[in-house]
């Protein structure tokens, strides 16, 4: 396999991330799709450190897990208090904000 | 024996103080009681800050790249982190305020507890509060100030998610309106997350495109291949992942939701901080990294400043929330300053920078003062923010509309406020590059913009105030610190604004 497979496999899953993001309603899900997309980049970066032939790749690997793994703290937390509130996680339902 | 690496600490100072002060925070708020912990963490944050912007000053005049070459300390990384510390204390001072909600604070008492309960209404009235914000608000700064200044994409994204983070909470956190607020932090909390995706996406195309993530060597790499299809699709996402930050249509849908549902001292802070921070880096990414393949990306941010001019002076005329007509009219700003990034060319040459810097801390202290008088009309237990309950506010307290004309006239670019003098900047450093049809648009667009500015002034002077209007509330020490300190530099900055238009000009170099 070459590493074009890898990029386009990671572009494949960066997609429907993106595509998850725009389709879902429940607001656990389309957080779900943008953990997809950051692991997609995961494999981009890793797959581009191999044919670079540099380290740097690597390490931003790893840093987007610790930011992705503070984020889904963060994330969590928001989406915890509104759940708690409004019984319902959808993002369709939070809709008091418009116009 | 591994050598360590280089690390000028002299340089760091600012960044150092500032996120030590937040680390402070948080033990504060372990081991302090928590009856003294409020007036505590208000000092330590207001220390922190202020502690930033006096190490900053103390750096004018540093050209160096430290920390292995991660890290750029040049005058305009020093100009934008001096802004953001002092707007970030100003902005403290706003979070400070505690005479003008009947509990005391804007912030809620305990954000676990949900809204609407029992346990909520008992809290509403108590004068406890989540004085998490402080720390928070500090981390926020730091990583607005590690952003302006970071030389390499890795850094760029730690700051940007160090920045973000915090005022995800923060926006959740209003003592009226609870639901509103967690709606806003929700919102601001998803896009926020989709966008820095994209910046990550970018930023992994642009590394495989050029085998570097430092900026210097992004840059001679792309002088040496031309312009791959890799790196353009890279600096496409990586824009796209910073415009969203600065509020730029068309990736502004979060804006008018977040001003409007976050408590309004956190939408002060995000106006003013963020948009700088978020031009800081926009500038450096394009000049620094993408300087040499100027073409690229010209084409795009010229059709991006149009964008955000047209939507966010049209839409802004249809609002009648205010804290929702200035989110429009922040959208329009950031066009505005679109036209300043136009205005520098390639080589590093042209007036841009030093007139973008320039409306950034200008539009940056105008719009915190806006926000700042919003607080301060209330009616029930909440603020006033529609539209048509400023009507004949001018009669019930002829300072408070004063001090809010003031800030409209600058926010509409007129001569003798801060406003005008920065918009000049701006339109003169793109005409100089040749980009008058820009300006065109630009003034059109400005004319638009000042109907709505006009039309609150209007409201206020010459309309019959409701029998059952809001109050107006009498600000404590802070929040008066505030106003005085932003109207003052919106009138200084119009009339005498020769001396800090010199200090930007000569701050306006990049190193890297």
């Amino acid at each position: 396999m070459s590493l074009t497979h890898y990029l386009v496999l990671a572009a494949i899953l960066f997609t429907i991330g993106a595509v998850g993001v725009l389709v879902r309603r429940n607001a656990i899900v389309v957080f779900m799709c943008v953990e997809l997309m950051l692991n997609a980049v995961n494999l981009t970066l890793v797959t581009f450190a191999r044919s670079t032939g540099t380290i740097d790749g690597q390490i931003m690997a790893l840093f987007v897990m610790v930011v992705a793994a503070s984020e889904v703290v963060v994330g969590l937390a928001i989406i915890m208090s509104i759940y708690r509130t409004r019984r319902s996680a959808s993002v369709d339902d939070a809709s008091l904000l418009k116009y | 024996m591994i050598d360590t690496p280089e690390l000028s600490l002299a340089a760091l100072a600012p960044l150092l103080f500032v996120l030590g002060a937040a680390c402070v925070g948080v033990l504060v708020e372990s081991f302090v009681p928590r009856e003294n912990r409020h007036p505590v963490q208000v000092g330590v944050a207001l220390a922190g800050t202020l502690g930033g912007l006096v190490t900053t000053l103390a750096l004018a005049g540093e050209r160096t790249v430290t920390a292995e070459g991660a890290l750029a300390v040049d005058g305009a990384a020093v100009f934008l982190q001096a802004t953001i510390a002092g707007l970030g204390a100003l902005a403290v001072l706003l979070f400070a305020e505690r005479s003008l909600d009947p509990a005391r604070s804007a912030f809620v008492a305990s954000a676990a507890v949900p809204a609407g309960t029992a346990r909520d209404r008992e809290l509403a009235t108590s004068e406890q509060v989540q004085t998490e914000v402080y720390p928070l608000a500090t981390f926020a700064i730091g990583g607005m100030m590690l952003f302006v200044s970071a030389n390499d994409l890795l850094v760029m994204f730690v700051a940007l998610e160090v920045l973000s983070l915090p005022l995800y909470l923060i926006c959740g956190m209003a003592r009226r309106r609870r639901l509103l607020s967690q709606e806003a932090a929700v919102k601001y909390f998803l896009l926020g997350a989709f966008a820095s995706a994209f910046f990550l996406y970018g930023l992994a195309l642009v590394y495989g495109a050029t085998g570097s993530i430092r900026f210097s060597e992004i840059r001679a790499a792309s002088t040496a291949e031309g312009t791959g299809t890799l790196l353009v699709l890279g600096l496409g996402l990586l824009v796209v992942g910073l415009m969203f930050k600065a509020s730029v249509a068309p990736f502004h849908a979060w804006t008018p939701d977040v001003y409007q549902g976050a408590p309004t001292p956190v939408t002060a802070f995000m106006a003013a901080c963020t948009k700088v921070a978020a031009f800081g880096a926009i500038l450096r990414l394009l000049y620094v990294a993408f300087g040499t393949s100027e073409w690229t990306w010209r084409p795009l941010v010229y059709g991006i400043a149009i964008v955000s001019m047209v939507v966010g002076a049209v839409l802004a005329l249809t609002q009648t929330d205010l804290k929702r007509m200035l989110a429009y009219s922040s959208i329009a700003h950031a066009g505005f300053l679109l036209t300043g990034v136009i205005g520098l060319g390639g080589d590093g040459g042209g007036s841009g920078l030093a007139a973008t810097m320039f409306y950034l801390l200008a539009y940056g202290l105008t719009t915190l003062g806006a926000f700042a008088v919003l607080t301060l009309v209330r009616e029930g237990d909440g603020e006033a923010t529609h539209l048509s309950r400023w009507a004949g506010l001018a009669r019930r307290s002829p300072l408070t509309a004063a001090v809010m004309a003031l800030f409209m006239l600058a926010l509409a670019g007129i001569p003798l406020t801060s406003g005008f003098t920065g918009k000049f900047a701006v339109f003169r450093a793109a005409i100089d590059a040749g980009a008058w049809p820009l300006v065109v648009v630009a003034v059109l667009a400005s004319a638009v913009a000042a109907f709505f500015y006009l039309r609150v002034m209007v409201l206020m002077y010459f309309s019959d105030p409701a029998p059952d209007g809001p109050t107006v509330g009498v600000p404590g020490l802070p929040t008066t610190i505030v106003l005085a300190v932003t109207a003052t530099a919106t009138l200084v900055l119009g009339i005498v604004p020769g001396a800090v238009l010199d200090l930007a000009d000569q701050a306006a170099i990049f190193v890297g």
